[in-house]
């Protein structure tokens, strides 16, 4: 009876659930199961085998007394200080500076993207070279001896910068196709009104007509800055002094090294929390400003 | 009145081209000194001042990781894994969105709401509960330990949706009409009319999974079984402080994505817009 209903009201419905079994499967499996455990494991002593028993919210007691969480919940906020805004200006500038190119421009590009399509270890192992203390070719030509990845003051900046330079061609190809989605006659409309110079043609025109990419260039890299974790664990290590360590590596200490499931997964949990606010506080902020 | 979609072609001038070409070069510049390294005799990687240019150029460090270092093991395992992902993702989500777009099924908005609200799930902060399941399965240190966790995808499964949205409904009729099955549509029709973007697709899943660390890492332990990026961070304790051998490693492990990138390069640049949801 229902299986009739079904058949006429839905006459492929039995393909479709082959279609999508598959799919679905790895969904639950991959991805909703992990998340509603990394949730149960965060109320657990459990070890990194998942053996362990409930305890309540006695993890998320700690966590919020624990400096060494703090610690890298602001060591990853100064690293999104230095990136996320930085980052976006740098993809923006080249972006209107390819642009103004007569030639090469693709070729351009490519110097730009090359380093984005690379793994990070690759990136993360040229740089350790190039800014070498004492045989680095920075080093050299600044006439200098600075230890950037193991000092204080230089190690989170050097961090940044290695970022920027790995990741800036993807904010650049986002850019410039928000650039050649701006109709010509914008332009054209403005000379017409008098706008033509450069800085006030960027202002009146190409700025509020790329906010939607912008926007979207600073959400995609905040979510994906919360998640700093490679070049971080392969350029310092979390040092000097735990200087460098960001919340994910922690996670990572806490869970691989130290063997606490349990209490990794508390960290991670706080680590979703705020990917989630963040995304929903960012795109209301974005919007508000895009329609304004 | 003549649409010009794109942005005045001819307004650069040759001091733009100049300024771009000088940045672009200083930009790379980090990757042609690892190379200069890389191809450099071991005494003159340390040398003050040092060569701007490998004189004389040699391949020693080459010969040295390529015979001393199981990095062909690494690079079997990076090609294995990556094109299974990739084979594996393009199939179920090109199936499950197929079902989406053109079936007419009970809880199919719902199913799809799920599957964006899945979207928004940080993967990294997932591993835990990932390890503990693979290592329950005996998966720890083997290409499915590698391989499944991996093949979660919504962005796969969100663009083709949107793709097989924008199909003509007449099309799917007339084959049904004929007696065409779902199956064979979805195989005869949609995908030819979407080799396009199924390209950009496998391209960038390829690359991604290619560089992907934060899982791989985790989950292979053992030298033998790493991939690329994974395999090369072992080789500087190896070394000590051969920066000619450790750069070579790294131009090593460069190589195929770059070439990747050479090749492909217009369905790079189109299939990475596409999955930052810009249409390219």
């Amino acid at each position: 009876m229902a299986t009739r209903i079904m058949k006429k009201r839905y006459p492929h419905w039995k393909t479709a659930l082959l279609l999508l079994t598959p799919f679905t499967l790895v969904y639950v499996l991959f991805l909703i199961y992990p998340t509603a455990r990394v949730l149960y494991l965060s109320f657990t002593d459990s070890d990194i085998a998942g053996i362990g028993t409930f305890i309540g919210g006695d993890n998320y007691v700690k966590l919020i007394t624990d400096k060494l969480f703090w610690g890298s919940l602001g060591n990853t906020v100064y690293f999104i200080l230095l990136t996320v805004v930085p980052n976006t200006a740098a993809g923006l500038l080249i972006a209107l500076l390819l642009d103004k190119m007569k030639r090469f421009r693709s070729f351009a590009q490519v110097l730009f993207f090359l380093p984005y399509i690379l793994p990070v270890s690759v990136v993360t192992q040229i740089w350790l070279w190039v800014l070498n203390t004492n045989y680095g070719i920075y080093n050299f030509l600044l006439g200098n001896h600075i230890n950037w990845f193991k000092s204080v003051a230089t190690a989170m900046p050097a961090v940044a910068l290695v970022t920027i330079w790995w990741t800036v061609g993807f904010n650049i190809l986002l850019f410039i196709a928000g650039l050649k989605a701006i109709p010509k006659e914008m332009y054209e409309a403005a000379a017409l009104d008098g706008v033509d110079k450069g800085f006030r043609v960027f202002r009146h025109i190409t700025w509020p007509l790329l906010w939607p990419v912008t926007s979207l260039v600073l959400l995609l890299q905040l979510i994906a800055q919360w998640q700093i974790f490679n070049q971080v664990y392969l350029l310092t290590n979390g040092g000097p002094f735990n200087k460098t360590i960001v919340v994910l590596q922690y996670m990572y200490v806490q869970a691989f090294q130290n063997g606490h499931g349990g209490y990794a997964s508390t960290i991670s949990m706080a680590l979703f929390v705020i990917i989630l606010i963040t995304s929903l506080i960012q795109l209301r902020f974005l919007s508000l400003r895009g329609n304004s | 009145m003549k649409k010009k979609p794109t942005l005045v072609v001819q307004s650069g001038t040759t001091f733009g081209t100049f300024v771009g070409v000088l940045i672009g070069l200083a930009w790379i510049f980090p990757f042609y000194w690892a190379m200069n390294t890389a191809l450099s005799v071991d005494t003159d990687t340390i040398k003050m001042p040092p060569n701007w240019f490998p004189t004389p150029m040699v391949l020693d460090s080459f010969k040295y990781v390529l015979d001393n270092t199981p990095i062909v093991l690494w690079y079997i395992n990076s090609v294995v894994t990556s094109l299974v992902v990739v084979v594996i993702v393009l199939l179920i989500t090109m199936t499950g969105a197929y079902a989406l777009s053109q079936i007419n099924f009970p809880f199919k908005k719902t199913l799809f709401i799920t599957f964006l609200a899945g979207f928004m799930i940080p993967a990294a902060t997932n591993v835990v509960p990932l390890f503990m399941f693979m290592n329950q399965l005996n998966m720890v240190n083997t290409y499915w330990g590698l391989i499944l966790p991996q093949l979660v995808s919504p962005i796969a499964i969100i663009i083709y949706k949107q793709f097989f949205d924008q199909m003509p409904g007449e099309l799917t009729d007339a084959a049904r009409i004929d007696g065409a099955g779902e199956i064979r549509i979805l195989f005869r029709i949609f995908l030819p009319l979407n080799w396009g973007i199924t390209w950009a697709l496998a391209i960038v899943l390829f690359i991604w999974t290619w560089n992907n660390f934060f899982w791989p890492f985790i989950v292979m332990s053992s030298t033998p079984k790493m991939t690329i990026p994974i395999g090369i961070t072992q080789v500087t304790s190896w070394y000590g402080i051969a920066y000619g051998r450790i750069m070579a490693s790294a131009v090593l492990a460069a190589l195929p994505m770059a070439i990747v990138y050479v090749i492909f390069q217009r369905k790079v640049s189109e299939g990475v817009a596409m999955t930052a949801g810009i249409k390219g």
